[in-house]
């Protein structure tokens, strides 16, 4: 495990680095997360794995003390060094509703999520969009676009997932560099947006 | 021995997780300057190891080691208060929405990709 690791293979950051910000990439299984992370990451990407206590789960006896089951959440993630004095981590999160603990710990912080939308599962998003709304992360959605995908409207996409008006709505192939980039762009001027409002 | 091998509370001496906030996902971390005791845990010694190469985020030493998160945050707290280690702090919550954050990176998305 833990030996030092060659240097030149680019694993550690720069010296000078002092900031580091967090997007989460977020969507229901099998999305595209990994794939996204893996095209956007300067570093081969990682996985790490939290283990959560599901309290009162189901309680197994009448004392209560064996209420409580552990489960574990694998998170991929990766890391774009975006100056000589910042780096950006993005960090694969799945949406299911119980992995509330583990949600906590990557939403603190976080400037905000990229929601990756597959347009012929629209209602598995659902529980996605509706976690990062109770998280208060503001949100861009990234349509998946698949070589066979028909194009669906993106009117028909924004009422069938309730966005509001300024949401932004991106269309991307997760496995092209620059289309991945073009949706991370678009959820940081989107978060400027909401900068201004709140200090005027 | 392997992580795999070791239940992760027998490498944490039984202890839970640290309440104090000074680790989360994104903090950066290397070693300091001072030297290292000549007995360490096994566990402690690679972390030192791992570190000593250079600066990682917390995120990034739990994934090159293998262990879970919060097991790599016991070991750092520890390593940390013994002053083992150099800690880069992310940025707190309040200087989120400074707009010049949003600007580097967003400067940093175009530079790179644009």
């Amino acid at each position: 495990m833990g030996s030092k690791l060659d240097s030149a293979d680019g694993v550690y950051l720069d010296d000078a680095v002092q900031i580091a910000a967090k997007i989460l990439v977020v969507g229901h299984f099998a999305v595209g997360k990994t794939t996204f992370i893996g095209t956007m990451s300067e570093i081969p990407p990682l996985r790490t794995e939290e283990r959560m206590t599901q309290a009162g789960a189901h309680i197994d006896d009448l004392k209560g003390v064996r209420g409580k089951s552990t489960t574990t959440v694998a998170m991929d993630f990766g890391r774009i060094t975006l100056s000589n004095k910042l780096v950006l981590y993005l960090f694969g999160t799945p949406g299911q509703e119980r992995f509330v603990q583990v949600w906590e710990d990557m939403t603190r912080g976080a400037l905000g999520a990229l929601i990756l939308v597959d347009p012929e599962r629209l209602k598995e998003s659902f529980p996605v969009i509706d976690l990062v709304e109770q998280y208060g992360l503001p949100y861009a959605i990234s349509v998946n676009h698949f070589d066979e995908t028909p194009v669906r409207p993106e009117s028909e996409l924004r009422e069938a997932l309730d966005l509001l008006p300024e949401t932004p709505v991106i269309s991307c192939d997760a496995r092209d560099q620059k289309s991945s980039a073009d949706a991370l762009i678009a959820l940081v001027r989107y978060l400027q947006t909401r900068t201004d409002r709140s200090t005027t | 021995m392997s992580a795999d091998l070791v239940r992760p509370y027998v490498i944490t001496n039984g202890r839970g997780l640290p309440d104090n906030d000074q680790f989360n996902l994104i903090t950066l971390v290397t070693t300091s300057d001072q030297p290292r005791p000549s007995q360490l845990d096994p566990e402690k010694r690679s972390v030192l190891d791992l570190c000593s190469g250079g600066l990682l985020s917390v995120a990034e030493i739990a994934g090159h080691m293998k262990l879970p998160i919060g097991i790599v945050k016991v070991l750092l707290s520890d390593l940390s208060s013994d002053g083992y280690l150099v800690v880069r702090a992310p940025v707190p919550p309040a200087q989120l929405v400074d707009v010049s954050l949003l600007q580097e990176v967003l400067n940093g998305l175009q530079a790179r990709f644009g």
